[in-house]
């Protein structure tokens, strides 16, 4: 445990945590719904817990999004903090998997189980956990803080599944570039 | 970004308090706003909150364009439960006095109006806490803060790392976003969406790799430095304990306490004005 947990996580934290704060400025307005954006930080966030696996993403998530809301708006939404959190931590389960920094993301394979994985997630935490919590904390209705859950759902899994995606790929091609010697004829 | 909330050095009674006094107040503050419904708890905590902004002289430019962002939102938001729900105030409150009627099957009720009235009070009740809480707490001293309640200093360190970046992030993203403009990238809201989410990946792609190359460089530093070899760590910007922090703990647990007990002593977390009669 301790060896995987090194300082290059804990900077990783910290900085993807910056980054994500910043990026909060950062959205598109989608107006069918109120307090709903196309939020490209999720793609960021997606993209470093696919590199730096699950305590990392859930920090970022965590970290992020509630200093995100004090710094820019002065309140923190609660019920909408854990869900990024539940984002991050299941899109890092499967960081061995996605192969990033092998230079591995540009399989087909693994780009499907990327984008299942942060379909999965997104579902887990926009149409289950953030509703659920709206409900509790501030006894929304049920109909209003649904529709508001699955619209986030459908806008960050297109925000993820495009950007992310995109963002992965690049970035896996680089980094895997010394590997990719080959014999010569 | 003028919008942003940050630390400012001052010598009030607030800024004196050690940031775990600090840290404990605003999450059970936070706590106690998200589990009560009673409406007079509520109003004593929007009170109660401007009297602590009026100690921690704060001014009112340093938060009023937020300020004006919230309300527009809050707005939207009550709107919208209304059109959605326009009895769900009569649901809670089991009863309904009806105002007037409004169109369609849509009547205001008086049950509506002051549960939406309980729902714009809730949301105003962590608005003061988590401006002063941020205006007051010295970025290095929250690191501290949160270790010494418990929660491991790896990660304490990286919230302090966030803090720290989080300008130097931001000049780099006006930069990049200045050149991509010099470029003749639309940016601004004129253009149409699926434009901006195309130019906005312009962005984030110099940004974030240049990040990762920043998580290197800071990390390969702390590591000549030898961070993480021992299992503790001290800090530096650590105040002791005073005598104001113990008042204001005590104080806090006491108001959770009792706010936590008048709202669940009678089984559900409203105050019902319309039934007790």
């Amino acid at each position: 445990m301790n060896k995987k947990f090194g300082i290059k996580e804990v900077v990783a934290m910290g900085i993807g945590t910056a980054l994500f704060v910043v990026l909060t400025n950062v959205q598109i307005p989608v107006f069918v719904v109120p307090n709903t954006f196309l939020q490209p930080r999720m793609a960021v966030l997606a993209f470093l817990s696919a590199i730096f696996g699950p305590i990392v993403g859930a920090v970022i998530g965590l970290a992020g999004h509630a200093l995100g809301d004090a710094i820019f708006y002065g309140s923190v939404w609660w019920s909408w903090v854990f869900p990024d959190a539940i984002v991050g931590l299941v899109i890092g389960l499967f960081v061995k998997k996605y192969g990033v920094m092998n230079g591995e993301f540009v399989k087909v394979k693994n780009i499907v189980l990327f984008n299942v994985v942060q379909v999965v997630s997104n579902a887990l935490a926009w149409i289950l956990v953030a509703p659920v919590l709206d409900i509790i904390i501030y006894k929304e209705p049920a109909n209003k803080v649904f529709l508001q859950g699955v619209s986030a759902f459908v806008l960050n899994i297109i925000i993820i599944g495009i950007l992310g995606t995109i963002l992965l790929t690049v970035y896996s091609k680089i980094v895997g570039k010394s590997s990719d010697l080959k014999v010569e004829e | 970004m003028s919008r942003m909330i940050s630390y400012e050095k001052k010598d009030t009674p607030i800024h004196k308090l050690s940031g775990f006094t600090k840290l404990v107040f605003f999450l059970l503050w936070c706590m106690t706003s998200a589990l009560t419904y009673d409406t007079r708890i509520l109003i004593l905590m929007l009170i109660f909150g401007a009297i602590i902004y009026y100690i921690s002289g704060t001014k009112w430019k340093q938060v009023s364009g937020v300020f004006a962002a919230i309300m527009f939102f809050m707005v939207i938001n009550l709107v919208c439960i209304f059109f959605f729900a326009p009895y769900q105030g009569c649901t809670i409150y089991s009863s309904r006095t009806e105002l007037f009627h409004l169109f369609g099957g849509y009547y205001m009720t008086k049950e509506q109006l002051f549960y939406e009235f309980n729902v714009l009070l809730k949301y105003f009740t962590v608005i003061p806490s988590a401006f002063i809480f941020l205006v007051t707490t010295d970025p290095s001293e929250l690191a501290a803060s949160m270790n010494s309640i418990g929660i491991p200093y790896t990660i304490a360190y990286a919230i302090e790392i966030a803090l720290r970046y989080i300008p130097d992030i931001q000049d780099e993203f006006h930069r990049i976003k200045n050149a991509q403009e010099a470029r003749g990238i639309e940016l601004s809201s004129k253009g149409k969406m699926i434009d901006r989410i195309k130019n906005t990946s312009v962005i984030i792609f110099p940004l974030l790799f240049s990040s990762m190359e920043r998580i290197d460089v800071v990390s390969n530093a702390m590591e000549l430095r030898g961070f993480g070899k021992n299992k503790k760590r001290s800090w530096y910007s650590k105040k002791p304990l005073k005598t104001g922090d113990y008042v204001a703990l005590a104080l806090i647990v006491l108001f959770f306490i009792v706010s936590m007990v008048i709202t669940f002593r009678n089984g559900d977390r409203f105050y019902n004005p319309f039934i007790e009669k």
